[in-house]
Parts: C-alpha cells; structure tokens; sequence
C-alpha cells in the first residue's frame, strides 16, 4: 500500500511554465505576508485578535479580504480568457492548451461564485448586520468562527489544485456523465467537490446562524417592519441558504458516491441518470443566484435612501417583493436546461414562471427609482455603483427574460448570449453592489474614508469596462458562438472577441484603480479620518455607534420605536437641542469569549479534503478523528463569555464624546 | 425540554409584541437554530428521497425491492426507534425535574434501543450485499443504500451525541450549557423518527407494492 495513495512527483505540473508561474507567485506571495508579518512581531496579534475572533465585524472584515484576494485569482483567469479567445481564431491555437484552458473557465466560475461573490455578500452581512439590528453579535457567534475557517479551507484546496494536480475540465457546474470517473479520471473534480463539500457546509452554517440571529435576537422594539431592508433581503438570503445549500451537499455527495464507491446515480451504466445531476444542481443553482443579489439590493436600498436623504420609497413593497422572489426563485430552475427534452407544458410552465420573478424586481428598481427623485442627491462612490448597476442590471434582466422564452432559449442555450447575459446581472448587480457596500461601510470598519477619486475612477473603469467586454459577447453569442471555446474557426468573431479582450483590460484598470483606492487611503487615513462615527449622515443603527464599533457594539442596548431609527434619533435629539449620552449609567457587558476552534477545525478539514482527493486513507482518518477531538474539547470548555467592566465602556465612552465635540 | 413551557415565558416577558421584545433567552435562541438546522437537514433528505423516487425503477435487470425487503425486520427496526423516542422524551422529563439517576436510566436505554435498530440495519446491509445486491448493482441499490444509509449514520451520530452527553452530565452536572444541548439532541432525536416514518412508509411499504 503506497502511504501517499496516489500523490507523488508528476501531480506538480513542471512541465507547464504558466502554470508554474502562477504557482511561483502564489507560494512568493504566501511566503511574503507570512515572513512580512513575522519579521514585524504581528503574529501573537493576528492570533489573538483576528484569527480567534468570533467578532462579527472581525470576521465580515476577514471574509471580505478572502474574497478580494478571490477577486484577483478569479479574475486572472478571465483575462487569460479573454486573451485566449482573441488570439484563437481561424487555424491560430492561442497560447493555452485544451485542457490548460479548460481548467482556467472551470476554475474562473468556481472562485468567482463560491470564493469570491460568496465571501464578499456574507463578510458584508456578517459585518453589517448585528449593528443594523441593534444587537452586540450574531446568535452563535463561535459557530460563525467555524463557517469562516471552512470557507477558508474550501479556499485553499482549489488554490492548492492549481499547484498539486490540476482542477475540474468540466465547467463550474460539473455534469455527469462527463465529471464521471470514467470520463474525468484526474483529481480535478475531487478537489472542485470537496472544496465545494467543505465549504458549503460553512456556508450552511451561516445561513442558520444569520436566520436566528434576524429572527430572535432584535434590539427591543425592532418589530420586523421596523428592521432596515439591508436585514431583510439578508434574512431572505439566508432563509434560501438553508434551503438550497442542502441540496447541493447531497447533490455533490451522490456525485462522490459514483467517483469514489462506484454508486451508479448519474452514471451512464447502471441506469444512472445524469439529468437527475442537472436538476439537483439547479434547484440549489437557482435560489444561489438570489442568495447572492438579494443582499446586493438590500445594499443598494441603503445606499440610494441614504444619499437621497430620504426614507426608502415603498418599504413595504420593498419587503414583499424580497420575500416573493425568495419563493419564486424555488420555482424556476428548469429554466438553465429548457433543451433537456421536457414537455412543452413542462417548459412553457418554468418559462412563465421566470417571466413572473421579474416583476417583483422591477418593483425595486422603481422604488430606487422614486426614492432618488425629489430627493438631494449626494453622487459619492457608493451611488455611482448604485446608478450604475440600475442601468446595467435592467439590460441584464431583459436578455434574462428573453432568455426565459423556451424557443428562445433553445437558440440561445449555451451560447455566449448567456454568458453575456448571467455576468451582465452578475458583475452590474452582485459584484456593483459589494462594491457600493465595501466604499459604504469601511469608514464604519475602519474609522477613515477610502479616496473619493480614486474610487470615482475604479468605477467609471469598472462601467466603461463592463459594456465593452459584455456587449460584444452578445453579439457573437447571437452569431452562434457557443461557449467555452479553446480556439474557433469562424474569423467574423474575431473583432467582437479582441473588442471583449480590451474591455477586460479596461475592467483590469478599474481593478487596480481599486488597489490603488486602498493604499491610497490608507497612506492619508489621518485626513481620511471620521471621528463622529456617521460620516454620511445615515439613517440606521450601525452609524450610532463608533468607528470602529467597540468589541460590544453598543454601550447600551438602543431601543427602537420606528423605522430608521437613527435618523428619526438625530431628527428628534436636535428638535430637542439635547445634550447626547451625558452621565449615562453603563453596566458590564458579557461578551462571547474568543476561540480557537474555527481555525483548528478548519486545519483538519484542509487535511482531511487533501488527503480524500489524494486517497490517502490514514490520513483522511487522522483528519476527521482530529476534527471530532477538537468539538469535543469545545464542549467541555467552561467559559464561553467574558466581562467587559462598566468602567471600561464608560471610558471607551467618554472618549468618543470628547473626539466628536472638541 | 418542555416547548409549551418555554413559550409561555416568552408570552409574559414579551408584551405588546412578541417582535418588539428584544433579544430572546439563550435557551431559546439555541433551540430555534438547531430547529433551522434540522429543516436543512430535512431538506438535504428531501434530495435524497427525490433521487430514490426517480430511481427507483432503475434496476438494471437486478433485483428490485420487493424481492430485497424484509418487512418483519423493518417494523422491529422501526419499533426499536419510536420505543427510544418515546424514552428519549421520558430522559428529557428527567432533566426537567432534575433526577439525575433516571436520566442516566432513560438515556441508556434510548442508547440501547437506538444500538438495536443501527444493528438489525447493518445486518439487512450485510444481508443484502451477501446476496449480491450492492449499491454497484444498479441506480435504484445506489439511491437505497445512501437514503437509508444517510439515516443510519444520523443514528450513529446521534448515538455518540448521547454517549458525550452522559459523560457531560456526569463531569459537568446539568449545567445550563448542558441542558441546552440535551435539549438539542432530544430535537435531533425526534427529527430522525420522523424521517424514519418517512423512510419506512417510501422504501419498505411502497417498495413491495406489487
């Protein structure tokens, strides 16, 4: 029996320089922060602060920076996508092998949905939400701990694939019979299901920590009529989190049943059925597509009712038109795959049924729509995502609705038309949207503003960037260019597919003027600086409290009497020309105390996923034995929470009251 | 342990509007997320049962489960586990009164009668692969052995889960934290009672149709 099952020298592919390169860089980079860090005396700090934190806000902030590093890699892949494409015409092979090739697009959708967009929509909630409701964390706070580190570790196995073997040919969404063993014989699609496994089981996690967190545990008097919108597209994209994600986890595990035992559920022998994959698949593929922009458009109602200084327009539309597309969105899946062979009634019904779930978004594009007007609009970096992903999503939800005609659909399918179509929603709804939260919401995680310029600039980029990439993939998708393709015979593309490279570009130029954005800010933080803790004048609970909220959130818990509760505070306090907070009487505060659980578990759930790709047994064993020990010791643990002395709050609070009012 | 008990302090403390009250009990809060946990759990068996339905024909010229099934085996298994649920609840009435003597009676004998059922399922397993009919033999042994297997492993999970918290109570005492999580695992316990009714009422009655 060979110790290291199937691992040894020829799964680093020497022989491939881009791909070394890549590695080289990966392993340079690590290397870099670690020594970096080390050298500097961080790494009791890091420990101690950030990587045991079950903070909420520390663990947003941790998501979100996972999920700008994914950016980047995701996006790397794109540019070599779009370089491939532009060279690869006529009898020219562009410089990336087939099954080089392959490996980039499946790994390009893979990051961008589970690594980056994922990441970046629950590091946002994670941060944001217990502030808007008022609260000192989420219900399970240690358990938040654990869903980040899995997410971590489902991370680092697909960046490892890049290195030790190779990743999934199959496409993000891996259809049998093709990611069969019989026909994906590589590790590939081991490393794509358990990232996948892995990860997904955090994000499980999280969904049924955020629900309980929206449903029980409110400030007082926060009714759910009365909670920002932001929390209710949130709870509606955790309540599909619970929903769909289960699927996928049995959906992916009958996948490894087949790989791995020889189970025969998609196989093609056996009486398998690989449609029954497709469907599975998009019964959680569905809803994961709301999971992701609803959230976004609980950012944009901040965003548009705060700039616009005025009360969202239709709340309570709002509100049912979230909850509406939170069902619907169980209701349309078959739609990915109208050329399965179902009846025409059985298509005409998923057809109609996508057609329907537009209404209710178009109900919030008008409420934004009525909210900005009359009001004094404020054009900061967050509203010109805002404006931006108004005009670019409407496009993007008309060609979905085109697409949503099964005649239609049945030219479209799997053209570039639909991959034009789900990255016009995808980057103008979900990714403008993370970008509008991100410039909304540092100044509160970080107590300084980022660069109006420079974040002006990373947009007008983004935008400029967007329509030149995507637009002409229509074009070529309504040509008859399917998607996917290494190289191409059809020459008349060529100039829709170099237009598309340099609209990347322009992308990757909005891209660094992001970077830039960042050290920038960074470097001139003390001009930057906001001390009053609500820089743009909000309306919600998070502007409260100070920049960066203390370990506690809040020194006493605010009690809510109607919607906008901060703004109709300060409306109140100035009618009222009253002294804030003065000789108030603080009590100690418990809260949860750190731990190291989520990072140890994640450690053996990296070990335990590398060694089941790689076969080896033991260690896979040692893995889930270590992981088991390690809840095992939580549970007998004796402390779960810490005091946080009224003096020392009363302190923090004195403070704050002296660098508002010098 | 005592839903009905737990809602009426919430009604109390809660008024005008249960909404409005603020952030709920610990206990409270722990119950309701491991209630959305087991929906999701419930959810992934949904999957599962919806692959055993499409396949269930798919026997690839093998045996199909009228010719596999062994009813008399099922109904004891199926005693076994509703037995323990009822126990299970009788464990929980004890941490409630605090007898610790009876809880150690009643979780064992939950243990025991959960340890029978995981038993009688491994030997029909054991049986049934003995008679050549794996989960390689064709779609439908596949999608059986992982909906009944997935169950089986629940009952296993829950079986260390139980054995841990007689260990908790004996080093820990019925601490808050303890009971919470008793509170938990009589949840989880109930849950797989009711996938198995499900289970049992799919697979084992509906498969013999003739």
């Amino acid at each position: 029996m060979n110790l290291l099952g199937n691992l040894n020298w020829s799964a680093i592919p020497f022989d491939q320089p881009i791909v070394m390169f890549a590695t080289a860089l990966m392993v340079l980079g690590i290397a870099f922060v670690l020594g970096w860090t080390g050298l500097k005396g961080y790494w009791p700090y890091l420990w101690r602060e950030w990587i045991t934190s079950v903070d909420h806000k520390r663990i947003g902030i941790m998501y979100i920076v996972l999920a700008l590093l994914m950016l980047l890699r995701g996006f790397t892949d794109a540019i070599m996508m779009r370089a491939q494409q532009a060279v690869a015409a006529g009898g020219a092979h562009g410089y990336l092998p087939p099954e080089h090739f392959d490996q980039v697009f499946s790994a390009h959708g893979t990051i961008m949905i589970f690594f980056m967009a994922m990441p970046f929509v629950i590091g946002l909630m994670n941060f944001v939400v217990p502030l808007q409701l008022g609260v000192r964390d989420m219900a399970f706070p240690t358990l938040n701990s654990v869903s980040l580190g899995l997410t971590a570790s489902g991370i680092l196995l697909t960046n490892i694939s890049l290195a030790v073997g190779e990743f999934a040919k199959t496409g993000w969404v891996a259809y049998p019979p093709l990611s069969e063993l019989q026909f994906s014989p590589g590790v590939g699609v081991d490393y794509y299901l358990w990232a996948l496994q892995i990860s997904g089981i955090g994000t499980l996690l999280t969904g049924i920590n955020f629900v309980t967190t929206i449903l029980k545990t409110r400030a007082p008097g926060m009714g759910y009529m009365r909670m920002p919108v932001f929390c209710w597209t949130a709870l509606a994209s955790n309540l599909l989190m619970v929903a769909a994600f289960p699927v996928l986890t049995a959906t992916m595990a009958m996948l490894l049943l087949d790989r791995y035992l020889g189970f025969h559920f998609f196989s093609v022998d056996g009486q398998g059925n690989p449609m029954m994959y497709v469907n599975l698949f998009w019964v959680w593929g569905h809803p994961e597509v709301y999971i992701l922009i609803l959230p976004a458009f609980g950012i944009f109602s901040e965003v548009i009712s705060t700039f616009s200084g005025k009360p969202l327009f239709g709340y309570r539309s709002m509100v049912a038109a979230t909850m509406a597309i939170c069902v619907l969105s169980f209701l349309v899946w078959l739609h990915h795959f109208f050329t399965m062979g179902a009846s025409a009634n059985v298509n005409g019904f998923f057809g109609v049924m996508t057609m329907i779930i537009a209404v209710p978004t178009g109900v919030k594009v008008f409420n934004w729509l009525f909210t900005m007007y009359g009001g004094r609009v404020r054009f900061t970096v967050p509203i010109l995502w805002s404006i931006g992903f108004m005009v670019t999503f409407v496009i993007g939800g008309m060609t979905g609705v085109l697409t949503a005609v099964p005649p239609a659909d049945f030219q479209l399918h799997n053209s570039l038309f639909l991959v034009a179509h789900f990255h016009n929603v995808i980057i103008g709804g979900v990714v403008f949207g993370v970008l509008a939260g991100f410039n909304y919401w540092f100044p509160k995680a970080f107590g300084f503003m980022l660069d109006e310029r420079w974040g002006r600039r990373a947009f007008w980029c983004w935008l400029v960037g967007f329509y030149l990439a995507f637009m002409p993939l229509y074009v070529v998708g309504l040509m008859g260019m399917t998607r996917r393709m290494q190289h191409y015979d059809d020459v008349s593309w060529q100039p829709w597919l170099v237009l598309a490279a340099i609209g990347a570009l322009v992308i990757l130029a909005g891209v660094v003027c992001q970077i830039v954005q960042l050290v920038v800010s960074i470097r001139d933080r003390a001009q930057h600086r906001d001390v009053t803790g609500d820089p743009w004048n909000g309306r919600t609970l998070e502007w409260a409290t100070a920049s960066p909220p203390p370990a506690w959130n809040f020194a006493i818990l605010p009690r809510i009497a109607e919607r906008d509760a901060y703004w109709t505070g300060k409306q109140r306090a100035r009618a009222a020309q009253a002294q804030p907070t003065q000789g108030r009487a603080y009590e100690t505060i418990e809260v949860p105390k750190s731990s190291p659980i989520g990072f140890v578990n994640a450690f053996f759930a990296v070990v335990t996923g590398f060694a089941l790709i790689w076969h080896i047994w033991w260690m896979a064993g040692l893995g889930l034995i270590g992981a088991f020990l390690t809840l095992i010791v939580f549970a007998f643990r004796d402390q779960e929470e810490v005091e946080i002395p009224a003096v020392q709050v009363a302190q923090f609070e004195a403070r704050r009251q002296a660098e508002v009012t010098p | 342990m005592n839903v009905a008990v737990t809602l009426d302090e919430v009604r109390q403390e809660s008024l005008p509007s249960a909404s409005e009250a603020g952030p709920a009990p610990k206990r409270i809060v722990v119950a309701y997320g491991f209630w959305i946990f087991l929906l999701s759990d419930i959810v992934m068996f949904a999957a599962l049962f919806a692959a055993y339905a499409v396949l269930v024909h798919a026997t690839a010229g093998g045996p199909a489960g009228a010719q596999l099934f062994n009813q008399g085996s099922a109904a004891i298994e199926t005693a076994c586990l509703l037995a323990s649920s009822y126990t299970c609840g009788l464990m929980s009435l004890a941490v409630d009164a605090r007898r610790r003597a009876t809880f150690y009676l009643f979780a064992l004998v939950t243990f025991v009668l959960g340890a029978a059922f995981l038993t009688l399922e491994i030997r029909e397993f054991a049986d049934m692969i003995a008679r050549d009919a794996t989960p390689q033999r064709s779609a439908f042994l596949s999608a059986f052995f992982t909906l009944v297997g997935c169950h089986g492993l629940h009952v296993t999970a829950g079986l260390i889960w139980l054995a841990v918290m007689m260990a908790q109570v004996t080093l820990k005492g019925l601490r808050a934290n303890v009971e919470r999580r008793l509170l938990c695992f009589a949840l989880f316990w109930h849950a797989l009672d009711i996938i198995w009714v499900w289970l049992f009422t799919v697979v084992y009655l509906m498969g013999v149709r003739p």
